[in-house]
């Protein structure tokens, strides 16, 4: 370097920060470098984009613009002349109330309707962080009142529903709802006994997760169903859905159980010595150090979970409890509207990823709020 | 160490006569089928400052680590405050609420802020109002400096103020004897000072210390008596300047001049 550009240099204070080339910058940086960077990405990108374009189109059509949405006193031949080029959605508003709420009488859908609404408002609270006191408990324990009170009935004037004619989107939120609020308190308690070193609570926590988790839930339905009254006295009768529900919270406890037992495990030991150093009680450094740092580190885990589970609840109609995916099935059975499967599915679906894509939402929420702490 | 040191020798407030305030007697330790504490013995005075040396292994961490019951004992008895550590859960809680304890690696509460890591104790263990106990945590947090991190979460500080803020958060509770386990081991060399300046501060109250330390120049300026292990056992025990000058034993020399030589 010569002594001429070394002393214009000195004289030039500081080189004001230049521009990015504009080609790096921007939306037209953003596609060449993850778009068109060589000429095989350009060649996949174009491909997909073909592709995706004519799947989309070839859906809309089938979705909406050759689509027939209702057909007069079932007479369903129209939409069998489309052949499946366009969607029947006759189907759903011919069959969406049963799909909804299965066998329950009709002229008492407004309860079962008026239960769900209960139950996104109870999610809805819930997942508000302002809202974690423990008054929420009262909440819960009085919407979830409410909510039996209404789909049973026999007081304030509503006529009886017996458990059997329950069906569709309540029977899924109870199960999920139910099993996951009882299953999740329950889960800590056996993590935090497997970790115990008192033996006789370990080892009746190992063999609870190993015995529940080595069998696949369809055979604890079946056993909760079928087996279970074999063992009840002679006149005695648990209801079905409350049995089905028991071996929902038992099992996908034993699962939960595992996640959060990951979360303890991770915790470094300092945090457990400092917690007794300071003269914590074990429920104290439980409930104050350990859980809320364990359970923030498995929200991952634990949210796939929770939805696995809220899928799950569909295997129920093996012991034919009616649930959402039963119903939607039952609808189409008769004669008039068979074959119009895929379009009862697809809605029962879109229903099912509503509520799976809120808590995956929620949970990434919630993991950015909780572990603000982390970033510096 | 000694040269960045500022204060002067802080004069003993612990006396012959002042009741023991931590009693070792005959205590031995296993880590399975290793002999980590052989027939350990020692007595410290009410406001006596002693600090444990030693090449790493020799059971220093571990014989603190026993006094706040961190680690059980298999044989031999240690009282602390006239209370004998044993199996008794309330004699621990007594125990553990007297006894503050600082670490290596700090272990604040990462999910609380420094405030919280304060008041925690003090007011679900000594049961103390919140606004009291807020009180105290900022008395404290002047005292070592930092009150203006009482809203901030370790993870913002460095590692000397999380040290110095884990000081105060065990100060909090009030306690009559203070461990200390290389409290400085963890920390980059100008934090050091620091954290130092703090616990001299803290033995010029008049404060009772353990300190399991490699700061030579630190056990000079405040210790009252300097024990030295090795393997498990107690090889010397003196006054600073009979340790640091005239060491008895081989091992005791040994081990001074391959610190002078580290430093």
């Amino acid at each position: 370097m010569s002594d001429i550009t070394l002393n214009s240099a000195a004289t030039v204070p500081e080189a004001a920060p230049r521009k990015a080339p504009v080609s790096q910058v921007g939306i037209v940086g953003w596609l060449r470098t993850n778009l068109f960077s060589s000429w095989l990405s350009t060649a996949v990108t174009l491909l997909l984009a073909y592709l995706i374009i004519r799947w989309a189109v070839g859906f809309v059509e089938w979705a909406f613009i050759n689509a027939i949405w209702s057909v007069p006193n079932n007479q369903t031949q129209a939409c069998r002349d489309l052949k499946g080029t366009g969607a029947c959605w006759a189907v759903i508003t011919e069959k969406h109330r049963f799909m909804l709420f299965g066998t329950y009488p009709y002229e008492e859908h407004w309860r079962p309707f008026l239960v769900c609404l209960l139950f996104v408002g109870l999610y809805i609270v819930s997942a508000m962080r302002r809202f974690w006191r423990w008054e929420l408990a009262l909440v819960w324990v009085a919407t979830l009142t409410v909510i039996g009170v209404l789909m049973w009935g026999g007081v304030f004037g509503l006529t009886y529903v017996p458990q059997e004619r329950w069906g569709g989107l309540p029977i899924t939120l109870i199960l999920a709802t139910f099993g996951l609020a009882f299953a999740f308190p329950l889960a800590i308690l056996v993590a935090l006994g497997r970790r115990s070193s008192l033996p006789a609570i370990k080892a009746i926590c190992v063999l609870y997760v190993e015995l529940i988790r080595g069998v696949p839930l369809i055979s604890l339905l079946f056993m909760a169903s079928v087996m279970f009254p074999l063992f009840l006295p002679e006149g005695m009768n648990i209801d079905k859905l409350l049995r089905a529900q028991i071996a929902i919270i038992l099992f996908a406890a034993a699962y939960l159980a595992e996640v959060v037992r990951a979360g303890l495990q991770a915790l470094p030991k300092g945090q457990y010595e400092a917690a007794d150093a300071l003269g914590l009680s074990y429920w104290q450094k439980t409930g104050f150090i350990i859980l809320p740092q364990a359970l923030r580190l498995v929200i991952p885990p634990l949210v796939n979970t929770f939805i696995g589970f809220f899928k799950d609840t569909s295997l129920v109609l093996i012991i034919g409890i009616f649930d959402l995916l039963t119903a939607g099935k039952t609808a189409i059975i008769e004669p008039a509207w068979q074959g119009f499967g895929v379009e009862v599915y697809v809605t029962i679906g879109a229903i099912y990823f509503v509520f799976c894509f809120a808590m995956s939402k929620y949970s990434q929420n919630l993991e950015a709020e909780l572990n603000r702490h982390r970033r510096r | 160490m000694s040269e960045t040191m500022t204060a002067e020798y802080v004069a003993s407030a612990a006396r012959t006569d002042a009741p023991p305030a931590i009693t070792l007697d005959k205590v031995n330790k296993w880590f399975g089928a290793l002999h980590v504490l052989r027939d350990v013995s020692l007595q410290v005075a009410q406001g006596e400052r002693v600090v444990v040396c030693g090449p790493s292994g020799s059971g220093k961490s571990t014989m603190i680590r026993c006094i706040n019951r961190l680690e059980t004992h298999q044989e031999g008895r240690i009282i602390v405050d006239n209370v004998e550590l044993s199996d008794d859960v309330r004699a621990l809680d007594a125990i553990r609420r007297e006894v503050g304890m600082v670490f290596q690696s700090f272990n604040l509460f990462p999910h609380l802020t420094i405030l919280e890591n304060c008041t925690l104790a003090p007011i679900w263990v000594r049961r103390m109002p919140k606004a009291e106990a807020e009180d105290l945590a900022m008395h404290y947090l002047e005292g070592v400096k930092s009150p203006e991190q009482a809203k901030k979460y370790p993870g913002q500080l460095s590692g000397g103020q999380q040290q110095r803020v884990a000081i105060a958060r065990a100060l909090c509770m009030k306690p009559r004897i203070m461990l200390f386990d290389e409290p400085t081991s963890a920390l980059d060399p100008e934090m050091i000072k620091e954290v130092l300046d703090t616990m001299i501060g803290l033995a010029a109250d008049g404060m009772t210390m353990i300190c399991v330390t490699h700061e030579m120049g630190f056990a000079r300026t405040v210790a009252d008596r300097v024990v030295f292990m090795d393997r498990g056992e107690i090889v010397e025990l003196g006054t600073p300047t009979e340790m640091f000058e005239r060491p008895k034993t081989d091992r005791l020399q040994m081990f001074l001049s391959q610190i002078l030589r580290g430093h």
